[in-house]
């Protein structure tokens, strides 16, 4: 799993490269608990080479949630693979997180 | 045809069974989403395996073996470490999951969703876990 970020203005965008389980999320987890990402008003994830998750990953994403929507910072995800969409929507994980289909949408959010 | 492969308790090894797993399927030309459900559930199971029941001691293993069989995929992992109580399991509630902050707890219930049959066994020191899913 590869992380790539991007931060512009008040947006940070976060390129996952790879795959998401049990062994790799933890590179994640850290990422999302530094202290100083709750200072962008929107967290992009880009899911274009997201090409696996495991409920690890998932876990990563349901645990910082509810702290990111405290503090005011939205979380959403774009590109994603239909067989890893499949995984949100396995759990209803996709009415609860904001998924949208391109950058463009992600950006307007 | 039955396939097997013997891992050592590690994470790492996650990647290689969902590997194993994907090089068995290959023949069958399944979807990339059914493929994907049954290689999440194998890899959960085999997660949960190492990290609770063998506390990711690398020098215990696990014996995983795979059959496909009348269109129907079969898995079967067996160890020697603590047994999964799943009278003890309760289906997750996510809502109370995200309101919690809560990492883990709900790789079970993808494979309860995933596959059509999940079972559990201990028999004297050993313990099995199976899993079906029709494929056709």
């Amino acid at each position: 799993m590869k992380i790539v970020q991007n931060a512009a203005n008040d947006t940070l965008t976060l390129g996952l490269d790879g795959e998401l389980d049990a062994s790799s999320s933890v590179l994640l987890d850290n990422e999302l608990t530094k202290p100083e990402i709750l200072n962008y008003r929107k967290v992009m994830i880009d899911c274009q080479r997201l090409n696996y998750i495991s409920s690890a990953g998932l876990g990563v994403f349901i645990s910082h949630l509810q702290r990111f929507q405290d503090a005011g910072v939205k979380l959403v995800f774009f590109n994603m693979q239909e067989k890893v969409h499949n995984v949100f929507e396995i759990l209803g994980l996709d009415s609860l997180m904001t998924i949208v289909p391109s950058e463009q949408e992600a950006t307007a959010i | 045809m039955k396939h097997a492969i013997r891992i050592s308790c590690s994470r790492r090894n996650l990647k290689t069974v969902r590997d194993f797993v994907a090089g068995v399927l290959a023949a069958y030309k399944l979807s990339d989403i059914l493929q994907n459900q049954i290689i999440l559930a194998v890899d959960e199971i085999v997660a949960n395996l190492i990290i609770h029941s063998n506390h990711e001691d690398e020098s215990k293993h696990l014996d995983i073996r795979v059959t496909i069989d009348d269109d129907e995929f079969r898995f079967e992992a067996e160890d020697d470490g603590q047994s999964f109580s799943p009278a003890a399991y309760q289906d997750p509630d996510i809502q109370e999951h995200i309101r919690m902050g809560k990492k883990g707890g709900v790789g079970i219930a993808l494979v309860n969703r995933i596959m059509d049959q999940v079972e559990f066994a201990t028999i004297g020191n050993r313990n099995f876990c199976r899993l079906r899913k029709r494929l056709a």
